[in-house]
């Protein structure tokens, strides 16, 4: 089945980025596929290429990048919502240049968009499931 | 449909809302925090009925995580990550009680 997930908070502070990541495993390991993942609200701050956790904690970033989400033309699947993630200061190299900002932050495995993708992956996939707090 | 709920029913009331609102052929898995409402003298009397009916479920990390193996109440279903997903594949529409 086709399975897309929303995910609103933040790593680290609470649990639901790490509860959807091990969902998300646990799916691909039964052989569905994981059409989507929206990174909203809070959730956009998964995406920074930036996290450095200690040696001994898990890297919730790498965690999800390491599940290697894409379509059929090989964009990455990881979706950040683009007014979460401008407003937090999540950037890709897009955004900032058209913003005048000096830097970026997204891991390439993930890649900025809008809330268009959310609705579409409720139409596209089997099944929609949220993880927030 | 399945129904998540991921805080204790001390800190929300949302498994409350949740049980208020479901329907006869839903289920409940609890995670994260709402684990503790699957502990015997916590609210537990609240998913009693359901649970003997075989409807509540309750994430096996979470529960081991929260310290509460040993007192789970009657009848609540353990689930791992797996079983999550059969769930999710098995019940159709997913509502996420945050």
């Amino acid at each position: 089945m086709k399975i897309s997930i929303q995910i609103n908070e933040g790593p680290y502070q609470h649990q639901a980025s790490d509860t959807a990541y091990q969902f998300a495993k646990a799916a691909i390991a039964k052989g569905h596929e994981i059409f989507r993942v929206f990174f909203y609200h809070d959730g956009v701050d998964n995406a920074s290429r930036f996290t450095v956790p200690p040696q001994d904690d898990r890297n919730i970033v790498n965690n999800w990048a390491s599940l290697d989400i894409k379509n059929a033309d090989g964009e990455p699947e990881l979706v950040v919502c683009v007014a979460a993630a401008l407003r937090r200061g999540m950037l890709d190299e897009g955004e900032a240049g058209k913003n005048g900002i000096d830097g970026n932050n997204i891991h390439p495995a993930f890649r900025i968009s809008g809330l268009g993708q959310l609705i579409e992956a409720g139409i596209q996939s089997d099944r929609l499931v949220v993880f927030g707090d | 449909m399945l129904h998540t709920v991921n805080k204790s029913s001390f800190e929300r009331n949302s498994l409350q809302s949740c049980l208020n609102t479901i329907d006869d052929s839903s289920v409940i898995l609890l995670i994260e925090d709402g684990v503790i409402s699957a502990a015997k003298n916590s609210k537990s009397f609240m998913l009693a009925e359901l649970a003997t009916q075989g409807r509540v479920y309750a994430l096996q990390g979470d529960v081991e995580a929260r310290g509460i193996s040993s007192k789970l109440a009657d009848n609540i279903k353990l689930v791992d990550y797996a079983g999550f997903v059969d769930l999710v594949i098995e019940n159709g529409t997913a509502v996420s009680w945050v």
